[in-house]
């Protein structure tokens, strides 16, 4: 198997704020191949966006990453200097945000700020970059693009928006594309239409894309592999399949409870009670084993370690370790 | 903006006319008069006099033949010294606007720099300077400033001259003037441009790979500007109808002082002349700042 586009190694990202550290990503590790699209799921303050951030290297103060490796085709990019990291950004990698109506600024036409990013990245004279802006909207669907690229952001409707911004992040034609919640803040019938806009570039563009996301039921029929975060560390990790059909960690349980289903006669869904970890006080133990049904005394007393299910299937729950051992015991060997 | 920029006037007109009504009025109603002051001339003589100037006439009506007169673009002379109005007006106008116009120049220019090096710089040391000698620079009166200021760089350092209408050093007067809006404009910057920096476009742009000097001045200073605009247009008709303070540190012949002056000698035509020239200076820098607006922030629709 050749390396990886982008690998992430046991990456650490920490907030030093009043109250302490608020450590949001915890030593985290994925990789990435060409061409392939990765989710990332986990409630709010999982650490799916500070992830995104510490890719891009967009943290802001006091966001710092504290430990681990990026690498881009082998390449550190944690170790980049400013100037290696502005010419890597929006050209390598590109990101799209949770809100297209704050994300574009408004006081600078559509196509001022599309072809901004052509002109930093792509030796093209400003009416070459006016072509590609152009190109790239007709791309992303916009309706009479050249009136758009002389419109302002505010004179766009939302799902509109979204396409520019997705129009700006592939007009260098980045190899991955990091969407930071990109259907959050739209209704829900523009929400279908992003998806299906995303997929289809994919498959014409061949760039990889990592979607984060809170709702499992977005990325279902999308993603290549499944990453399920909670407390800033990846708790299981698996294909699609794998993740819905055979969850192994006690939360990503809870996260499919938790979608409505239409197949299923579930009368209700089952949310998973209690909230969040607080980040800058982690217990020793499993982070959500004060909200597992399962809880075990092990659960709370250190932490459990990733459990190879298949080759590409990973989770880190206690729960298979007992398991593992039942069925070892069944058999007769311990 | 055609439509807007002609309902705006229209509106500056009707604005304009109440002024110098209530202040007509206003003035009227103070006991005495121009010629009723402590030299009380012969009845007789004050009788020709008050007949000469319409002051015999009932207020309205004499509000009324103002009015023509200002309409004919005559404003009178003043009934202190004798003089053509419009003359003495532009004359002193022009002191005042060549000392405010430098001083606005300066207070914007200075502050939007500072503000941003603020924000920049937020919670190190630049930031606290900065903001130590804003509050500073705010909370001090004007005329102890400006005395501190002739004392110290005058009189003891002898770095600048004293100004005289010899030798009209504008140094000191200068900076007396602007050291308040600077400050003010410096503490908006700041703030606005902070608020700026926070948003989800600055983010965008850093993700685009964007310089950081890009970043600021072409991404953030605009949209920081917007409330910064908002202040500058009236602080600059203020600043350039002059300060009486700082005139009177100075002895600069302004407008400032003259508008002063006339109240105390209840010259009426200037009162009047010197509140509508005033009005009217507030009235137009607001409508330029307004649309100034719509340069700037391209979400403000006119129409």
């Amino acid at each position: 198997m050749s390396t990886p586009l982008l690998q992430v190694k046991n990456l650490s990202t920490s907030f030093n704020v009043d109250s302490g550290e608020v450590r949001a990503v915890n030593g985290i590790s994925f990789n990435l191949d060409k061409g392939k699209v990765l989710g990332i799921v986990g409630e709010s303050g999982s650490g799916k966006s500070v992830t995104a951030y510490s890719i891009m290297r967009i943290l802001v103060e006091p966001g710092k990453i504290t430990g681990g490796q990026i690498l881009f085709n082998g390449q550190d990019i944690v170790q980049f200097s400013k100037k290696q990291m502005r010419e890597f950004r929006g050209k390598r990698i590109s990101i799209i945000f949770q809100d297209p109506m704050t994300s574009l600024n408004p006081v600078y036409t559509i196509g001022n700020q599309l072809r901004e990013c052509i002109l930093l990245h792509t030796d093209r004279n400003r009416e070459q970059a006016n072509a590609r802006a152009l190109e790239m909207l007709q791309l992303v669907g916009v309706n009479e693009p050249e009136k758009r690229l002389k419109q302002y952001p505010h004179e766009l409707s939302g799902g509109m928006r979204q396409r520019v911004m997705i129009a700006m992040a592939l007009a260098c034609e980045p190899d991955i594309l990091i969407a930071d919640e990109p259907t959050t803040a739209l209704d829900v019938t523009i929400q279908a239409q992003i998806l299906e806009l995303m997929q289809e570039l994919q498959k014409k563009l061949g760039m990889a894309i990592i979607m984060i996301t809170h709702d499992l039921g977005v990325i279902a029929d999308m993603c290549d592999e499944i990453i399920v975060m909670y407390a800033g560390r990846v708790c299981e990790r698996g294909t699609a399949d794998e993740i819905f059909y055979n969850p192994r960690h006690e939360y990503t349980k809870g996260l499919l409870r938790s979608i409505p289903r239409l197949d299923t006669n579930h009368a209700r869904l089952i949310p998973i009670a209690g909230s969040p970890v607080d980040l800058t006080n982690m217990p020793k133990g499993c982070a959500f084993a004060s909200r597992c049904d399962q809880c075990m005394k092990i659960c709370l007393e250190s932490l459990p370690e990733e459990l190879q299910i298949n080759d590409s299937h990973i989770a880190s729950c206690w729960m298979n370790v007992k398991q593992v051992y039942m069925e070892a015991e069944k058999e007769g060997a311990v | 903006m055609l439509k807007y920029t002609v309902k705006r006037i229209l509106l500056a007109i009707v604005t304009i006319l109440i002024i110098s009504a209530i202040t007509f009025f206003a003035m009227n109603a103070i006991p005495g008069g121009p010629f009723s002051k402590e030299k009380a001339p012969d009845p007789a003589v004050q009788a020709v006099l008050e007949a000469r100037y319409n002051l015999d006439k009932p207020v309205g009506q004499q509000f009324i033949l103002y009015m023509q007169n200002l309409l004919h673009g005559d404003f009178g002379v003043s009934l202190k010294t004798g003089r053509e109005i419009a003359t003495v007006i532009s004359e002193k106008f022009a002191v005042s606007a060549r000392l405010g116009g430098m001083a606005a120049g300066f207070a914007i220019i200075v502050g939007l720099v500072l503000g941003s090096i603020a924000a920049l710089c937020r919670n190190h040391w630049p930031d606290r300077l900065i903001i130590f000698l804003t509050t500073l620079f705010v909370s001090v009166p004007s005329f102890i400033l400006a005395t501190m200021l002739l004392l110290i760089f005058a009189l003891q350092l002898k770095w600048v001259g004293v100004f005289s209408t010899s030798n009209p050093n504008y140094v000191l007067p200068v900076i007396s003037l602007m050291l308040y809006p600077m400050s003010y404009i410096t503490r908006l910057t700041k703030s606005s441009m902070l608020d700026v920096l926070g948003q989800d476009y600055i983010r965008t742009a850093r993700a685009k790979g964007v310089r950081e000097s890009l970043i600021i001045f072409k991404h953030a200073l605009r949209n920081a500007l917007i409330p910064v605009i908002t202040y500058v247009g009236p602080m600059i008709a203020g600043i350039l109808t002059g300060s009486m303070v700082i005139e009177t540190v100075f002895t600069i012949g302004g407008l400032g002082t003259e508008f002063v002056h006339s109240i105390n000698n209840q010259d009426y035509p200037m009162i009047m002349a010197t509140t509508i020239f005033l009005a009217v200076l507030m009235v137009v820098a607001t409508l330029v700042s307004d649309l100034i607006y719509k340069l700037v922030d391209p979400k403000i629709n006119f129409d």
